[in-house]
């Protein structure tokens, strides 16, 4: 009778493990200056997990659950605790995060290595990260921001503008995109005539506009968050009729800005990570009819979810160990393209021991330590909107 | 001609939002200096009360606009002020009732007072977000510009554009009218005399029959205008976003200190000290100079003292410097 139960007992814990309810920890900046992209973030990350629950093809079954937790983007002892909290409380298998360059390198080093979790971020793009030590548990649908100077130093050429005005956001984020742009539009020639630091959250940019206004320059990159101090210091520049063109990295990139703005953003132009391929659409497409209105990084965080359950699969497991080696696998060639709303599919081609290349939303191409190789969406802002110029 | 560039370049960047910021400070200043005046306590919820003013003005504009009431170029924001300061009124007499004067039966010393207002800030602080939320609110509408850099540039023929915004505008114009009313008050009017009287020497104000409990209530109604008008002020100005208030406290004690606390002048001078230091002493003066110095010679650096990065470091410095050369204040108030 013992033995009976014993073995009952026993088959109850294998089904268990194998169609397990697997938890994803979803840690991005609810609260803080980015607060107005990371709704459509985080659903779009929960939208590939509603889509990999219902295909019921994940390590036989499984349902994935989402645990979001507040990085606030800006404070690193808050976003710390809070993916703490979801690694030892809620025991989440990996996470979908973070957002901010600062606070995700917080919850690299403090949580994630220390306990072995896997971390996707969908938006941290300091170049630091690409050389920081991460036990190869960290990933970026993102490019790195060495990329991005790059790419903004060349529409700075195309335009034919020689001298530009430099302000960027006081922390990791603002210091590393800033000091990419530099390098790299010096080196392409370009002068800049000031590189100003301003902090987030103050009231007045008057005095920090003024600086930048005795410089020079024929427009001011503002390397910084459109819910914050980036916003403050054009609505300041404006005003007082110091700049009237703007160059928008991606912090910068949302729809709320010309909005808030209005008409005097016209003619202001920027970049975003973003891809021409077939996959953006299809992610428009079913962001919009799951009522998610897709906005900067909501593609990337689609596939920074899906990627790691696509690993998990792959390796057969949901532990971050086991998993980790896998992510580079599936996001690469060779194997079947997989675009967004195929995850099914892929769960099953993985499952029968086929290989993948993880096309998704933003034609994921993890180079280097694991970082997306970098196609950004050139962007214009005409008629109080973003729009597409082209891609680069 | 020559002159009027670097004039312009001046006025543009630094005179003008030197000016408003000033307005602004020295409003918020006379409300804390009121407070410590009367009450003898640093009120350090004044941050917040300005907030909260600001906050009940900012939720009347927002109806009065649904209901399509304007102003036409001026801010509807000046309409809904008077319902702002009555509420705000209201909130810190209940404060007052519930909070401080239960320390006054105890006669409590002034740092009871203190960390009683503190409390209170935490208290209006939850308050403001749970009611509004924490975000930024932009509630200006109406014309933005007396004229802008452009209309400037054509209307002079300079080189350099000067801009001159309807909130800086009506800041500074109502700063002087405010400040004119409360100095007619508290030197004409019988009210505002037993006030300075109550100030300057508790004792023998109570034994010529003045009443304590309306002195004190006196002096509550007047910060709470001038919170309410000083803040929405700012909010016009720039934005209404409840933690910048919390930030301006700083530059409004110093301003007040400065000055000399419990001195309604000082208040003023204070104000404007502080703001023009803060804005002065963080300007880069290159192109400014670049047109005064021979042709040429213009500076190849920024001529930039400090980085705007310590804007709020130039108020700790003075106000470091005036407490330790001249407790007092310019204006001979209290110590502290």
């Amino acid at each position: 009778m013992k033995k009976l139960l014993l073995a009952i007992a026993a088959s109850a814990c294998a089904t268990v493990a194998s169609a397990e309810d697997i938890k994803i920890g979803v840690v991005l900046g609810f609260t803080g200056p980015i607060e107005s992209l990371t709704p459509a973030m985080g659903a779009s990350a929960e939208l590939a997990m509603k889509e990999v629950t219902e295909s019921g093809k994940l390590l036989d079954g499984s349902k994935v659950e989402s645990v979001r937790g507040d990085s606030t983007c800006v404070d690193s002892a808050a976003a710390t605790a809070a993916a703490e909290r979801l690694i030892t409380s809620d025991k989440v298998s990996a996470i979908m995060g973070a957002d901010c360059s600062g606070v995700t390198g917080a919850i690299l080093q403090n949580v994630a290595r220390p306990n072995g979790v896997v971390m996707v971020s969908p938006s941290a793009t300091s170049p630091a990260l690409s050389t920081a030590e991460d036990d190869d548990l960290f990933f970026r649908t993102a490019p790195s921001d060495a990329r991005q100077g790059q790419v903004i130093a060349d529409i700075l050429n195309d335009k034919g503008i020689k001298s530009v005005a430099m302000t960027y956001t006081n922390n990791d984020y603002g210091k590393g995109l800033a000091d990419s742009i530099q390098s790299n539009f010096e080196a392409s020639g370009g002068e800049i005539t000031i590189s100003a630091a301003h902090e987030d959250g103050k009231g007045d940019y008057s005095a920090e506009v003024g600086a930048l206004a005795q410089a020079g320059g024929e427009v001011l990159i503002v390397a910084g968050y459109l819910d914050q101090g980036g916003k403050g210091v054009i609505q300041a520049s404006l005003d007082t009729g110091a700049f009237d063109t703007f160059v928008l990295p991606d912090g910068m990139i949302g729809d709320s800005l010309p909005v808030a703005i209005g008409d005097d953003l016209n003619g202001s132009f920027g970049t975003v990570p973003g891809t021409d391929s077939q996959g953006a659409e299809i992610f428009d497409k079913l962001a919009k009819d799951a009522g998610i209105t897709p906005d900067a990084f909501s593609g990337e965080s689609y596939d920074a979810a899906a990627l790691i359950m696509l690993a998990m699969q792959a390796a057969g497991s949901t532990s971050s160990a086991d998993f980790k080696a896998k992510v580079m696998e599936v996001a690469n060639a060779p194997g079947e393209e997989i675009l967004p709303g195929e995850l099914g599919k892929a769960l099953e081609i993985l499952a029968g021991g086929g290989e993948i290349d993880y096309v998704g939303a933003t034609a994921v191409e993890l180079v280097g330590s694991g970082e997306s190789a970098g196609n950004y969406r050139e962007i214009l802002v005409e008629d109080g909107k973003n729009t597409t110029a082209k891609f680069r | 001609m020559e002159l009027l560039n670097p004039l312009a370049l001046l006025g543009n960047f630094l005179i003008i939002p030197g000016l408003t910021y000033g307005c602004q400070l020295a409003l918020g200043a006379l409300g804390v200096t009121l407070i410590y005046g009367i009450l003898r306590f640093s009120n350090f919820a004044h941050g917040e009360t300005m907030a909260l003013g600001t906050m009940a003005t900012l939720l009347v504009t927002l109806w009065l606009q649904s209901a399509g009431i304007s102003l036409g170029p001026l801010p509807t924001a000046l309409l809904a002020l008077p319902v702002g300061i009555a509420i705000c009124i209201f909130f810190t007499l209940a404060t007052d009732r519930l909070v401080y004067r239960f320390y006054r039966r105890q006669k409590s010393t002034p740092v009871i007072f203190l960390i009683a207002s503190l409390g209170v800030m935490f208290l209006y602080n939850g308050l403001i977000r749970f009611i509004v939320g924490p975000g930024d609110r932009i509630f200006t509408d109406g014309e933005r510009f007396i004229f802008t850099a452009r209309e400037f540039k054509e209307m002079t023929g300079l080189r350099e554009g000067m801009a001159f915004k309807t909130t800086q505008g009506i800041t500074i114009v109502v700063t002087i009218v405010i400040v004119a009313l409360l100095f007619w008050f508290l030197t004409r009017t019988r009210t505002g005399k037993s006030m300075r009287a109550y100030s300057d020497n508790e004792d023998l104000a109570l034994l010529s029959g003045i009443s304590p409990d309306k002195v004190v209530m006196v002096a509550w109604i007047l910060t709470a205008v001038l919170a309410t008008i000083a803040g929405t002020l700012y909010g016009l100005d720039k934005s209404f976003k409840p933690f910048t208030y919390l930030q301006i406290l700083l530059p409004i004690f110093a301003a007040a200190i400065v000055g000399g606390l419990g001195s309604p002048l000082g208040a003023i001078a204070g104000g404007f000290v502080i703001a023009f230091s803060e804005v002065a002493l963080t300007f880069a003066y290159k192109r400014v100079l670049g047109y005064l110095l021979p042709e040429g010679q213009m500076p190849e650096g920024l001529v930039q003292l400090l980085s705007t990065d310590y804007k709020f470091a130039v108020s700790f410095a003075i106000l470091v410097i005036v407490l330790l050369v001249r407790p007092t204040g310019i204006f001979r108030g209290q110590t502290i």
